[in-house]
């Protein structure tokens, strides 16, 4: 036994060690610093082969539209300081097998024709965004037509105050892209914190994307992709996903998205996707569901949110199952009478019924839509009375005698207790 | 006019309904902390007892008293003493003994459990409460010399007020739910003392519901340091307005 792994432990290393050394023979390492043979950047750039590693020294560098136009790795030492001064695009990529490590880049003025962003890369194969740090740039990362990209461990700060939508970028645009690894990266301060469009079979993990302008997370046609341990607090409206269908969405936190038009989860026409394991704390509307069909939405927690779930009636066939419902102050609200979901062992905390049989679920149906909920949707300023003893009342006659809310709109076996599901909750708050 | 005050509060200890209401609070307010779990949730079953009990003895009592100390009054109508003054003694006496009963009874247990900012609102609404109210049920007593009347009209009033009243808007909402109706229901809300109070506690409890397009439009106006004084400023308007109409009629009633 011993002897097979040493003997594969050889087979290994004999492979690997020549491919390594190549990798390193390929390609020459040019410096750059504020007292080096090279003081710049784009020059050094321009000079280096194919293959060679550029690597920066800390200090601050004042250029911009660098383009990278052979496979290199641009690497950053100490911090180097890229400063654009607002003149233009800081960093184009237009060859394949770049990698951009280690810098902050900052300072690109909003530019209407060209979007200029600290790094832009156009029509690339094979591309590495990691641990730079963008602050006050109009887009951040900006990729189109490219395949097989990582963009890990950024982090950008944008400059919000005082700007609308239209003035602003996305801190991470990604256009007619697959097969993306977005993680670990920190993005505030843009319009969009993360978004992405036609973006296909990708991973978007371990992501914080928080005070943006407009959405946490914007995505439209991208079809299969995964969505795990992210975490989109305090958006101007939330993440909103459109078009899309396959989508895993598990282990994600949605948290403090309120104000007048804001939700934790917009989801428009989705299909067929999953979304699982998820928190939504706070949030003015937790889910707001239209043309959403076939969804598992499965082991989330709703806690404290205006509404948990806005389920307009051109939903078909989602079902949520084993979610806990606390503290909202609506749990369901709807716009019609026609429902063709399904709600099965939820926890629901304003469930009254009693359970004789012991098997944990209770023995009367719980109606999660209230007469109340029903009239805000129909009449808004109605939710002034909110908590009123007459709602109250009416709420309670409906539930006896339901007439107006919609008979299907209903779970069968409401749970007693508040399901423990989140085994991966501590998990989260480290990363947070 | 002090001295009346002391003889209306000596006679309501004295009967010791007082302190029965204050050991039904206390316990009401006690039993609900405790058994809420979060301090919110508590705020929230205690701010439903307090805008439904609390008129409701608020002003049965009050008319009950007026009528009891009929004779009192007529005595001291005898006596070279300014109407008005007997009259608003009476109210502050009564006023006063309700609302030191709800501070002791809600006041002390919301100090314990769940002080907060949304806390003290709840018991500012209380007492505002209490003191209109009571203004209610000394119109309601002036109104009339019989006594199952008055309590009649005080109950009418309780009912109006408690039930009937947000009944009657919600319909109106409904019906007119194609106009744009946001400012009409602050309007009628500020016609009701009791909304108003539940409002005012709402606020800063369920803001998240409330922060929707609509509930934004409220938060900036009733969230704000300028909104919350105007609010209470209503509720005093709600004290002063059916008092002084009682204080007008007393002062020229033929007793």
């Amino acid at each position: 036994m011993m002897r097979n792994t040493t003997k594969s432990l050889l087979t290994v290393v004999s492979v690997l060690l020549p491919l390594v050394l190549a990798q390193s023979a390929a390609g020459a390492t040019l410096t750059v610093c504020r007292t080096c043979a090279l003081t710049s950047v784009k020059q050094t750039v321009q000079q280096a082969q194919p293959g060679d590693t550029v690597l920066v020294n800390g200090g601050v560098y004042q250029e911009s539209r660098i383009e990278i136009n052979k496979p290199l790795t641009l690497m950053g030492k100490n911090n180097p300081v890229i400063d654009g001064n607002f003149t233009g695009q800081l960093i184009g990529v237009t060859a394949d097998n770049v990698t951009i490590q280690g810098f902050t880049l900052k300072n690109v003025a909003t530019s209407y024709t060209r979007d200029d962003a600290a790094i832009r890369v156009f029509e690339r194969i094979n591309i590495k965004i990691l641990d730079n740090t963008i602050l006050k740039t109009y887009f951040a990362i900006y990729l189109q037509n490219s395949d097989r990209i990582v963009i890990k461990g950024n982090k950008v700060i944008g400059e919000n105050k005082g700007k609308n939508e239209s003035s602003l970028g996305n801190a991470i645009h990604l256009y007619y892209t697959d097969n993306v690894e977005i993680s670990g990266n920190n993005v505030q301060g843009h319009r969009d914190g993360i978004y992405l469009e036609v973006v296909k079979n990708s991973q978007v993990h371990h992501n914080t994307s928080h005070q943006n302008m407009r959405y946490g997370m914007h995505f439209m046609f991208s079809d299969g992709n995964t969505y795990t341990y992210n975490t989109f607090r305090n958006n101007g409206a939330g993440v909103a996903v459109m078009y899309t269908t396959h989508v895993r969405m598990v282990h994600n936190t949605f948290e403090d998205n309120w104000g007048a038009a804001s939700y934790g989860l917009l989801l428009r026409d989705i299909s067929n996707s999953v979304i699982r394991h998820n928190t939504f704390r706070r949030n003015t509307t937790a889910i707001h569901m239209e043309g959403s069909s076939q969804l598992d939405i499965k082991n989330n927690d709703f806690e404290r949110n205006g509404w948990a779930v806005k389920l307009m009636t051109t939903c078909r066939e989602d079902t949520f199952r084993l979610n806990n419902f606390t503290g909202n102050s609506f749990d369901v609200s709807t716009n019609g009478t026609i429902q063709e979901n399904h709600f099965e062992q939820n926890y629901w905390d304003k469930y009254t019924g009693y359970d004789l049989n012991k098997d944990q679920q209770g023995d009367v149906p719980y109606r999660p839509l209230s007469l109340f909920s029903m009239l805000v949707e129909r009449v808004p300023p109605a939710v002034m009375f909110m908590r009123s003893f007459m709602v109250n009342l009416l709420d309670n006659l409906e539930k006896v005698l339901p007439s107006i809310t919609p008979e299907q709109l209903v779970d069968g076996q409401p749970l007693m207790k508040k399901i423990n599901h989140d085994n991966d909750r501590k998990f989260v708050q480290v990363l947070r | 006019m002090g001295k009346i005050i002391k003889y209306v509060l000596y006679d309501i200890v004295k009967s010791k309904i007082i302190i029965a209401y204050t050991l039904f609070l206390l316990l009401l307010s006690i039993g609900l902390f405790n058994l809420g779990g979060s301090p919110d949730k508590g705020l929230l079953s205690l701010l439903n007892l307090v805008l439904l009990t609390v008129p409701l003895i608020s002003i049965v009592f009050a008319t009950t008293h007026f009528y009891n100390s009929y004779e009192f009054i007529e005595l001291l109508v005898a006596q070279p003493i300014d109407r008005r003054k007997i009259f608003l003694s009476e109210y502050l006496g009564v006023a006063f003994a309700l609302s030191a009963a709800f501070l002791v009874g809600v006041g002390i247990p919301v100090l314990l459990f769940g002080a907060s900012l949304t806390g003290v609102y709840l018991v500012l609404t209380g007492v505002f409460i209490t003191f209109i109210f009571v203004a209610m049920a000394f119109l309601a007593s002036v109104i009339t010399r019989d006594k199952a009347k008055g309590i009649g009209i005080a109950l009418m009033l309780w009912f109006y007020f408690a039930l009937i009243y947000d009944g009657i808007v919600l319909f109106i909402l409904y019906t007119f739910g194609d106009y744009p109706l946001e400012h009409a229901t602050l309007a009628m809300t500020a016609l009701n003392p009791v909304d108003l109070g539940r409002i005012l506690v709402l606020l800063n409890l369920d803001v998240s519901a409330l922060m929707g397009y609509t509930g934004a439009l409220y938060k900036s106006i009733l969230g704000s340091l300028w909104g919350i004084s105007l609010a209470f400023g209503l509720l005093v308007v709600w004290v002063l307005a059916p008092l002084l109409w009682a204080k007008r009629i007393f002062s020229r009633k033929d007793l």
